[in-house]
């Protein structure tokens, strides 16, 4: 999945564009992904000993770098 | 010298027994320039009792979200609005989870399930995924399943689980304002059978949920009390949607006055960092802790949070000069 698409907040599920996201990057830091970033829909994330993976049922599975 | 650290010294380091409620409170409410020497104290008593090992653990989450209770700190209770989603694990997955723990040289691994107890599906996911791990890993299985039943301790023993996790979360008295669905004497029962059963009782809780500081030294005595194998010490780290989601967290300074105290009080135990130091430590005082009472950590990523790479934390270990645990030492 392309993960150029950003309209959304991956952590607040917030309007990407809109209103400040500086929280919710920190934060990300130290989280997983909950909200696909190209429709906003919650995602099925499982966290690991070593990573995460996060689905979202229209667009696919993203896993840790 | 304050005098409670004097106190201390004698009755706790040389005399192997921990502080009182009263004593704890005391540590608790140490001027900020006595606190390493509080720290320090309680390093010699952790090295004196429990010796210089520090055990590591990995966690992982068999079963996340949906949960019906509604402790107010958890963004996997069903309850509030938190962005996290039901989900399960598979068996091959959580093999491979044993599998990443272990190779960081951790000997516990333990499956964690956000349930108020375990129902018949995930006993027999427990059944399958204990006997796969056993058959492949060579780890020590712990599991975090909520409240059981007697036939459910049994059923754990005999798959060989060792070590059973069931924090009390906070004091007797402040419970109710952090969990309206069950009780705190609940989960003494279950914590009870699980002594009974030969099982090692794994029973911490979290600092910062809004408890004061006398409610800090009544948890620390309550557990004291269990006399729990472990204790894992969380810090409230609050989640997006739960009702303490806007809590601030615990000052760096407060949470090692607390892992003194709560070494004080139990020279004995196996006291582990768990969720939250990132945030309210940082790396700095992820090092105080460990040179001021703590002698394990979960290393690697939480349930629903991340943590710091295991790597970070196995050369901290190695800078310390702290070895970790090895599996023969467990057994
Ligand atoms: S029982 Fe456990 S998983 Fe469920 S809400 Fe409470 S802490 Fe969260
Ligand atoms: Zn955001
Ligand atoms: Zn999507």
């Amino acid at each position: 999945m392309s993960t150029a698409v950003t309209l959304w907040c991956d952590r607040c599920g917030g309007d990407a564009g809109r209103g400040v996201h500086e929280a919710c990057v920190t934060a990300r830091a130290l989280e997983p992904p909950r909200f696909c970033p190209r429709c906003r829909r919650r995602m099925k994330v499982q966290v690991l000993p070593t990573g995460w993976s996060a689905t979202c049922v229209e667009h696919g599975t993203t896993t840790s770098p | 010298m304050p005098e409670i650290l004097d106190h201390a010294r004698s009755q706790v380091l040389d005399g192997g027994v921990g502080l009182d409620e009263a004593g704890v409170l005391a540590v608790l409410r140490l001027p900020d320039e006595d606190v390493p020497a509080a720290l320090q104290l309680a390093h010699e008593v952790r090295m004196r009792w429990c010796g210089p090992e520090v055990e590591v653990e990995g966690i992982v989450s068999l079963k996340t979200g949906g949960c019906p209770e509604d402790c107010h700190f958890c963004s996997q209770s069903g309850l509030f609005a938190s962005p996290v989603r039901s989900v399960w694990l598979d068996i091959p997955s959580l093999v491979e989870a044993a599998k990443q723990t272990a190779a960081t040289g951790a000997t516990e691994f333990c499956i964690v399930a956000a349930v108020r107890g375990p129902d018949a599906r995930l006993m027999k996911q427990m059944r399958e995924g204990v006997a796969a791990i056993k058959a492949e890993v060579d780890i020590q299985v712990a599991a975090s399943l909520g409240m059981l039943s007697q036939e459910q301790v049994d059923e754990l023993v005999d798959m060989g689980v060792h070590r059973y996790n069931h924090n009390l979360e906070t004091c007797r008295s402040y419970f109710p304002n952090v969990v309206t669905t069950h009780s705190w004497e609940e989960r003494w029962e279950t914590l009870t059978m699980v002594r009974a059963s030969g099982m090692e009782v794994c029973c911490g809780g979290i600092l910062g949920l809004g408890e004061t500081i006398e409610q800090r030294a009544e948890f620390a005595a309550q557990l004291s009390e269990l006399d729990p194998h472990e204790v894992p010490l969380n810090f409230l780290n609050p989640r997006p949607g739960t009702p303490l989601g806007d809590r601030p967290v615990v000052e760096a300074r407060d949470a090692l006055r607390a892992i003194a105290a709560f070494r004080l009080a139990m020279p004995r135990t196996i006291l582990r960092y768990a969720g939250g130091r990132e945030i309210t430590l940082g790396d700095l005082g992820t090092r105080d802790g460990l040179l001021g009472g703590i002698n394990a950590v979960i290393v690697g990523n939480y349930l629903t949070t991340l943590g710091r790479p295991a790597t970070d934390d196995l050369a901290l270990l190695e800078d310390l000069k702290m070895p970790v645990k090895a599996l023969s030492a467990t057994l």
